[in-house]
């Protein structure tokens, strides 16, 4: 069937904020779908509320609606917007989950909104646990013994009768949330009382525990003819009982006979056509046992996932442009395959190398949880890696985690190395971050992949790949004992098996350096291939690479002029999307200027590895080798590393040192501004105001230093990402305690130690020069005071309370140190004010998550600005100018995860903990920090008991918040000593008491859902780990939490605006033509 | 210990030894299919053939002692990029190494396969040699390009049954008691998974040799006849072509690749060789009268000319996506249909088994 005629206008639905389970991968099916829609004419009104995404931007819809994602506020859009068709197939679970709201609430056919890419009761069926059972035994497949509960008594009865272990897991949710493994009875009601509550129907599955069986997810579309293909299949390395988000992941499967293959694909065609999905994508996951190839069906999801990202990246196959163009009305083979051009879409993708995933955690930031795996997805972002075989696309992922790994090897990770072998097979039973290093050393140690399988229930195949892994380190490593080099044919063998340079320099005791020299000498070079759909059957036209060590390499170098951007790698928290936004900026504007762009990354997840965004994409690790190898190969007339974050900011001094041509602001430039002695220089000599500083290469200096420039101040490791391992510390006694607990200080690795600007105004500000003039692009203010990292803070643009003295103050300061640090691109500084000086806090040239916001806020595509200045144009050829005023207000809200980690401290911190942002657009700031909170899931009840506590200092400020609550009809609750404060003045509250106080207490009052809204301030250091019950039961009660008084002002603010007028909503391309 | 691969056309791959010593030669064919190198290896059809296996790692599962296709190991040669020692499967009853070395299968890994593939791909399917020795490569080569081709050659006597047997085979499940139809399938080369196929769907199956006379098979008194796939070259298998012209109409007949290639000639219909030809488990296949898609398994390098069947009394049924060549016809009136690709599947997606269920139809309505 062709494209649909009687449908002109599709809303798209995306994934909102991200969050862990839901990351950048939807913006990247997002934009393709939106990219697909708009192909084939149709007027694409897109609502997302991440201002970080690249569907986001005006070019990619019609109408682009930067709102809360909720069913009220897309209700109001229909009725503005009168979409013709819903496609909620590409915004995860959000999205899908937003949909089915619309449609029980009778909107969509109110609207004549007809669902497109899964109806309802396809979405049903696939989502409502026991529907979806009973479907599988209709069609005789095998699903795990189990059922769907409401309440602990059933779930009881269902756990007597199937018996432990058990799964538990909340229908409806996200990412495993909620999700357990248990053993006993105690772990059972605790797990079962949570899932109930994680669950937005209150509902949860059940389930014999197939705890160990090999595990495998199917990537399928199918069309409204019933044509079905398979496009990737992926087998987990870590068995089933930890998240597939969770476990590392290859493709395509290792070890199923065609057979089981076939079987599994059966099975997977009959889901699809039972459960109804007629136009798009879905992944079905399957459980098989090893003894004896039993297959069970664990779930399905009707739409694009995490896992269709990594198959489209891994097959080439661009499963959510396809899914929305069956969404319009095609089928598949009307639908051409992009790569050969001459064969049509409806084939399944034959691949001749193998994939590696490995995700990536951050338990780091929330210490003191369990680092344990289980079925609930805690990981925050994940590397792929591209191989001939699975030994060397693993040994290329691993070092793409960008975590100090170059391979499969525990170099330096004590904790492993200085395991028992007792302890080791102890610990190896329970998946964690580490595991692969602790299975390295359980091999080292001469266990054997048998006993290991038995343990970990990994399969033999994997592990004894693993084992010839680390005999061909030993091999390495005698036969430079015996003749101080390496033969050629060893080098070679290692570079086949994936072993990096850095892997054999560690290996042998010499330089990466050296053994990069004795690779070239040799003519060991990385061949390069073409990810291509098909095996070579077909000629390709796509520029998709990856390297590897074979005969032939079929990356053949333009003579156009070309420059190669760096990526940011795998995400994790402080290196998100944001940075992938400003690569992908930069790759429109290289092309737009008629330079060949090109693309190197090791993100699945993004957009920037798309395979049609750049002009050459390169799929790999960003290590100083791999991407010196592409360079040496693509000779590209610049480089550009200040897009990707940290990521390529790390290789910049190296790549500089071997002559590669960087392009923007100098690696010197970027060193000297995160160097704090060499940076206070700077600032002192143009006598610009900054906190007093000092670096402490040990405790002694430390001390000293805190005594030299005194308390409080902010202390962090030099060289970090998003403030790791950032404090604020009041006294010698606790600065003493933070240099031996937290950090290990060094030469190599000074302790920097800032005078803290309590109570500060904090300001962001991200500005364009082109070494001549210095334009500012955004002037961002924090909500919170200082003390809050930037990453995490509120922010609001433009700023409200900035005189324009300071702001002239701002505008200078950003141009004296744009021209002293030659800036050529962007540069981001922050500011706080404290008894009216303007301070310079830090400095970094180079994108800043804030570009994202800044562009959408202002409507101005910064980063592409930044990318032609880059490549020598002027801002004056350019004609930027920027708006001084805007006759609006965007806030940044920051979402954070800790609904995943039980004893996460839940109070703001200078150490960034957040995972994404929402942005909330409007007239006033009222309703623009109100739609933020909104954004970010916060729902602030129109009626309720609100709980208030706050430590002695922030009283008096308090006061008026609550009594701006009372007298908007909310009843107040309190602890003794503010709700004696509040009655002192007037207002009625009721005192209810603290933990430990005696019973009933608050957390009483939240679990009987007495509470709505707390809003509750730190009582200080000491006293936090008191607080933390408080914290996690409204997480799991799903309270909203308020722990800034800031906060709770602008609240305030949002519900008196609310009140005075119903919120509009516009389209940012409305918004633009306001000003 | 090293091994090389030669191309007629002189290209040469060095690599190292898998399988058996020695020298083995054929035409040079890439697979696309990810799974299934145990039923491809065991695949008559690839008699004659060296196969290069584009997916890089082959042997994770093994051999076990059910996914064959007929009693050993018919393909030429073995060409693939890494093979895994490492075997991990429950069924798995050896290694892919000792299987080929226990039928004398010369094959050869840690080549780059790709490179190959891509070569092929561009220059098209060669003869090609895959050795041990260390003879000097002019000998070598000049042996390869002075030996048998594929071409012009009927190798189906080579891989046919000597005399008639009855399926299943003993030690083949035969829990299946409801047989309704005698089928005679014609073996050119057969695999076992149209066997096991035919009697999933309760047939009693006979299988006879490629050069049975039509009386013979008559004389059974089949309710149908089944062309089967095998290797090679159809146009010299005449004496298969004269047979099938005269069961025409007689009995319903389903012809399968190179019994495909057989009905379309006894139609009148005239083949032409590909120039790498179709080998995997994912070449989409229209049906043209209900539109629909299959994702077939393929395995030719010989095809019907379309055109040469424009003025015949046959009606193409389904074409190729990839390349818009011939996949199935059947004759206007009489009952005879054929495809060019393989509904048993085996390896490969099993959405053609229905297929079957139209030859059982025929086979039911031919009788009333």
């Amino acid at each position: 069937m062709p494209k649909r005629k009687d449908i002109k206008r599709i809303l798209v639905i995306g994934s909102g904020p991200i969050v862990i389970g839901q990351a950048c991968e939807f913006d990247y099916s997002g934009s393709q779908a939106c990219k697909a829609l708009r192909e084939e004419g149709f007027i694409v009104i897109l609502i997302n509320s991440n201002p970080a995404t690249i569907m986001t931007d005006p070019e990619f819809s019609d109408r682009t609606y930067i709102e809360p994602l909720r069913a009220d506020v897309i209700a109001k859009i229909i009725e503005d917007e009168r979409p013709d068709a819903l496609l909620p197939t590409l915004g995860g679970q959000t999205s899908l989950n937003l949909a089915v709201e619309l449609a029980e609430s009778g909107i969509l056919e109110e609207y004549g909104v007809e669902l497109i890419g899964a109806k309802l009761e396809t979405i049903r069926l696939a989502e409502n646990r026991n529907l979806f059972r009973d479907a599988m035994w209709e069609i005789g497949l095998k699903v795990p013994a189990g059922g769907c509960v409401n309440s602990l008594e059933a779930a009881e009865a269902l756990r007597d009768e199937i018996g432990f272990p058990l799964i538990i897991r909340p229908s409806f949710t996200l990412g495993g949330i909620g999700g357990s493994v248990v053993f006993n009875r105690e772990e059972f009601s605790r797990a079962t009382q949570w899932g109930l509550s994680a669950s937005p129907v209150t509902e949860i599955l059940i389930e014999e525990s197939v705890l160990g069986w090999k595990e495998y997810e199917l990537e399928v579309m199918r069309d409204a003819a019933d044509n079905f293909v398979v496009v990737c299949s992926i087998e987990n390395f870590d068995p089933m009982g930890i998240h597939t988000g969770d476990s590392i992941t290859v493709a395509p499967s290792q070890t199923l006979t065609d057979v089981e293959f076939q079987a599994m694909r059966d099975a997977a065609k009959k889901i699809m056509a039972k459960v109804g999905v007629e136009t798009g994508g879905a992944n079905i996951q399957f459980a098989l046992n090893p003894e004896n190839g039993k297959m069970v069906v664990i779930e399905m999801n009707p739409r694009v996932s995490r896992s269709s990202a990594l198959a489209s990246k891994a097959t080439g196959f661009p499963i959510a442009k396809i899914a929305a163009k069956l969404a319009a009305g095609y089928y598949l083979h009307e639908i051409p395959n992009d790569i050969t051009r001459k064969t049509p879409a409806c084939f399944e993708p034959a691949i001749d190398y193998v994939v590696v995933k490995i995700p990536r955690w951050d338990f780091e930031k929330f210490p003191g949880n369990d680092v344990r795996l289980s079925s609930q997805m805690k990981s925050v972002g994940e590397a792929m890696g591209i191989g001939r075989t699975f030994k060397e696309a693993l040994n290329k992922t691993l070092r793409s985690l960008e975590n100090g790994w170059s391979g499969f090897h525990a170099n330096g990770n004590d904790s492993v190395s200085q395991m028992s072998d007792e302890v080791l097979l102890d610990d190896l039973r329970w998946g964690t971050p580490d595991r692969i290093l602790k299975i390295w050393q359980a091999l080292t140690s001469g266990i054997s992949p048998e006993e290991i399988s038995k343990i970990t229930r990994i399969d033999v195949w994997f592990l004894k790949n693993l084992q010839q892994l680390v005999e061909f380190e030993t091999h390495i490593a005698e036969e430079f004992k015996q003749r101080r080099t390496l033969t050629p044919e060893t080098l070679r063998s290692a570079k086949r098996l994936g072993f990096s340079d850095k892997h054999i320099a560690w290996l042998t005791g010499k330089l990466e350096n050296e053994i990069r020299s004795l690779r070239k000498e040799n003519g060991i070079l990385p061949s390069f291939k073409i990810v291509d759909t098909c095996a070579a059957e077909f000629e390709s036209f796509t520029t998709y690479y990856y390297s590897t060590y074979d005969q032939e390499n079929e990356s053949i170098p333009s003579n156009r002029k070309k420059v190669i951007i760096l990526g940011g790698g795998p995400n994790r928290i402080g290196q998100g999307i944001e940075f992938d936004y400003c690569c992908v900026h930069g790759i429109l504007a290289l092309k737009d200027l008629g330079i060949e762009a090109i693309m190197i990354n090791c993100n699945p997840e993004t957009v920037s590895t798309d395979y049609d965004v750049a002009d050459k994409l390169y799929f790999e690790p960003l290590t100083y080798e791999d991407v010196l190898d592409v360079i040496e190969l693509e000779k590209p007339d610049g480089v550009i590393i200040q897009f990707g974050g940290q990521t390529p900011l790390r290789l910049a001094l190296d790549l500089e040192r071997a002559g590669v041509p960087i392009w923007g602001t100098s690696p010197d430039s970027i060193d000297l501004a995160e160097d704090r002695d060499r940076f206070g220089a700077l600032l002192d000599s143009l006598d610009i105001p900054h906190p007093q500083y000092g670096t402490a290469t040990s405790i002694e200096d430390a001390l000293e230093i805190g005594q030299r420039i005194g308390f409080p101040l902010v202390v962090r490791p030099s060289y970090v990402l998003g403030g790791r391992a950032m404090e604020i510390v009041y006294d010698l006694k606790s600065l003493e305690h933070y240099m031996q607990h937290a950090v290990s200080a060094s030469e190599e690795h000074p302790v920097l130690l800032d005078r803290f600007l309590e109570d500060a105004f904090e300001f962001d500000v991200d500005a364009i020069s082109d070494a001549e003039r210095t334009e500012i692009c955004g002037v961002m203010q924090h909500i919170e005071e200082a003390g809050v990292h930037s990453g995490d803070s509120m922010a609001v643009l433009p700023p409200f309370l900035l005189s324009l003295d300071q702001y002239e103050d701002i505008k200078e300061y950003t141009r004296l140190l744009a021209e002293a640090l030659n800036v050529k691109g962007l540069i981001n500084i922050q500011f706080a004010i404290m008894y009216d000086t303007l301070n310079v806090i830090e400095v970094n040239p180079r994108a800043s998550r804030t570009v994202p916001f800044v562009s959408k806020a202002t409507g101005t595509p910064i980063a592409k600005i930044a990318a032609e200045v880059m490549c020598g144009k002027r801002l004056d050829q350019i004609g930027y100018t920027f708006k001084d005023q805007l006759p609006y207000v965007a806030v940044k809200e920051s979402v954070f995860p800790f609904d995943r980690f039980e004893k996460a401290d839940i109070y703001l911190r200078p150490e960034m903990r957040s995972t994404g942002e929402v942005m909330g657009i409007a007239t006033t700031f009222g309703e623009a920090v109100f739609k933020a909170f909104q954004a970010t899931g916060i729902t602030i009840p129109k009626s309720g008991t609100i709980f208030v506590s706050v430590n002695d200092n922030d009283k008096a400020r308090m006061f008026p918040i609550a009594e701006s609550l009372y007298k908007l009809g909310y009843k107040l609750v309190a602890t003794r000593g503010t709700a004696d404060y509040i009655a002192g003045r007037g207002i009625p509250v009721e005192t209810v008491l603290k933990v430990s106080e005696g019973r009933p207490d608050v957390v009483d009052y939240i679990k009987n859902d007495n509470i709505d809204l707390i809003i509750k301030t730190p009582l200080g250091q000491r006293s936090r780990k008191d607080e933390s019950p408080i914290g996690w039961t409204a997480i799991k009660h799903r309270v909203p939490f308020i722990t800034t008084l800031s906060a709770a002002e602008a609240i305030v603010r949002g519900l008196k605006a609310q009140r005075n007028k119903p919120f509009e909503y516009q389209c940012l391309q409305e918004y633009y033509k306001s000003h | 210990m090293k091994a090389s691969l030669i191309l007629s056309g002189g290209a040469l791959y060095e690599g190292r030894s898998l399988g058996a010593e020695g020298t083995t030669t054929g035409e040079v064919v890439f697979n696309t299919a990810m799974t299934g190198y145990q039923e491809i290896l065991t695949d008559p059809s690839y008699h004659f053939q060296l196969i290069a296996m584009t997916y890089p790692q082959i042997g994770n599962y093994g051999v076990n002692r059910k996914d064959f296709e007929s009693k050993r190991i018919y393909a030429g040669g073995f060409i693939i990029r890494e093979y895994s020692p490492i075997v991990s499967h429950w069924q798995a009853d050896q290694s892919l190494d000792a299987y080929l070395k226990y039928y004398g299968i010369v094959g050869i890994s840690d080549i780059d396969t790709r490179a190959l593939t891509r070569h092929l791909r561009d220059h098209g399917a060669q003869m090609g040699m895959i050795t041990t020795t260390n003879e000097p490569f002019d000998t070598l080569l000049e042996r390869l390009r002075s030996g048998e081709k594929l071409v012009g050659r009927d190798i189906v006597k080579d891989v046919t049954t000597d005399r008639y047997y009855d399926w299943p085979l003993s030690g083949e499940s035969d829990g299946n008691g409801k047989s309704s139809f005698r089928v005679a399938v014609y073996d050119y080369g057969v695999k076992f998974s149209i066997l096991r196929t035919l009697h999933d769907y309760g047939c009693r199956i006979r299988v006879f040799p490629g050069h049975a006379p039509p009386e013979e098979v008559l004389e059974w008194n089949p309710d149908g006849i089944i062309l089967s796939n095998g290797p090679g070259d159809p146009e010299p298998v005449e004496y298969a072509v004269k047979s099938v012209r005269n069961l025409l109409g007689k009995k319903p007949i389903f012809g399968i690749c190179l019994g495909h290639q057989i009905l379309g000639l006894a139609l009148g219909g005239q083949t032409t060789k590909l120039k790498f030809g179709h080998h995997g488990a994912n070449h989409p296949v229209k049906h043209r009268r209900t539109g629909a898609v299959e994702i077939t398994s393929q395995n030719h390098g010989f095809i019907i000319d379309i055109d040469s069947l424009a003025k015949s009394e046959v009606e193409i049924t389904h074409i190729n996506l990839n390349d818009g060549t011939l996949e199935g016809i059947r004759h206007k009136s009489l009952r005879a249909f054929s495809v060019q690709y393989h509904p048993e599947a085996s390896p490969g997606p099993h959405d053609s088994r229905y297929l079957f269920e139209q030859f059982i139809e025929d086979m039911k309505q031919f009788d009333a």
